[in-house]
């Protein structure tokens, strides 16, 4: 088990694994999101509170979820990175980023977009919606500073400490409708209620989670391999891949004609 | 089905704007990454086939 873990820690290794698991993700990620969209749109029931508008719950939760779950998987690979010094691990934390960034976001809007008719407004300054916010921050900052800098591993670097110093705001994120005194809903709103109304409610809602977190790891892989091959394109093993030589056929073709 | 009609649907009972907002720009969100990851990859594989060649170029000119 520990052997097979230390051979796909190389990249050589980790980039036919990446492409032929992400499909299976994607696959999974689409099913499980025509069903929870069924069960969200089509047989959940209107809430007696907030009418058809909390159905913006199994887009919202799902994504913000996602967002602090990326984080953290984010400063794992960091922490991985930092003390072993492998060079898959900076290559994932890059992966991750831009798709966490993407789901910051759209907690973001969603929320906005639920908080106006509910709250009416927009935005308010509050523990959850700012420390949500911070997030979203980190996950750029993150993006431009292992962009500006040149050299692969001192970027992995650098982002790998933004990263691991960055993950304290996820607790703080989660525990904020706790600690402070927030604008934003404590629990979910089918977990209090148990009748069997709110139970599809609460089903369609995970099912929506496992949809994206399947979704944000197919992305990460196929990410993470377009990283492999820019990073790893003066070795042999880049240079015998299909898909490359394929590239270059097509390369000297059009030389040819040329 | 919990639903009337199709126009019921669309309406959700007059929150469409925030319920089709907030469904609507998530699709677009991910439908563009889908497209900006695989645009990435055939720049990544444009790249290195580019430098593979240009190596293999200077090697035949050289000899």
């Amino acid at each position: 088990m520990i052997q097979k873990l230390f051979f796909y820690a190389s990249p050589q290794n980790f980039y036919p694994l990446a492409g032929r698991l992400w499909p299976v993700f994607a696959c999974l990620a689409t099913a499980l999101s025509v069903w929870g969209l069924w069960l969200g749109m089509f047989v959940a029931p209107t809430d007696f509170q907030q009418g058809e508008g909390y159905r913006i719950i199994f887009v919202h939760v799902p994504v913000s979820w996602m967002s602090m779950v990326i984080y953290l998987a984010m400063a794992f690979w960091a922490l991985l990175g930092l003390t072993f010094n492998t060079r898959l691990s900076g290559m994932m934390t890059k992966a991750l980023a831009p798709t966490g960034a993407i789901c910051a976001f759209l907690s973001l809007w969603t929320g906005a977009l639920w908080g106006k008719p509910m709250w009416g407004t927009w935005w308010v300054w509050d523990a959850r919606l700012t420390s949500e916010l911070i997030l979203f921050f980190l996950y750029l900052g993150h993006i431009a500073l292992t962009s500006a800098i040149d050299d692969p591993r001192r970027a992995d670097k650098a982002g790998g400490i933004l990263a691991l110093v960055g993950a304290l705001n996820v607790p703080v994120i989660y525990f904020s409708v706790k600690w402070w005194n927030t604008l934003h809903q404590g629990a979910s709103v089918s977990l209090t209620k148990g009748s069997s109304m709110a139970q599809v409610m609460l089903e369609a809602m995970l099912i929506m989670g496992i949809a994206f977190w399947m979704y944000a790891v197919a992305l990460a892989l196929y990410r993470v391999r377009s990283i492999i091959l820019i990073r790893e394109r003066h070795t042999q093993w880049v240079a015998d891949l299909p898909e490359v030589k394929a590239q270059m056929m097509k390369i000297s073709a059009g030389g040819a004609k040329a | 089905m919990i639903w009337n009609s199709w126009n019921d649907f669309w309406a959700m009972g007059g929150y469409g704007l925030y319920v089709w907002g907030s469904f609507g720009v998530t699709a677009l969100c991910m439908g563009v990454e889908m497209a900006w990851v695989k645009n990435a990859r055939a720049q990544a594989l444009t790249q290195v086939a580019n430098e593979l060649a240009a190596e293999t170029n200077s090697k035949d000119w050289s000899s």
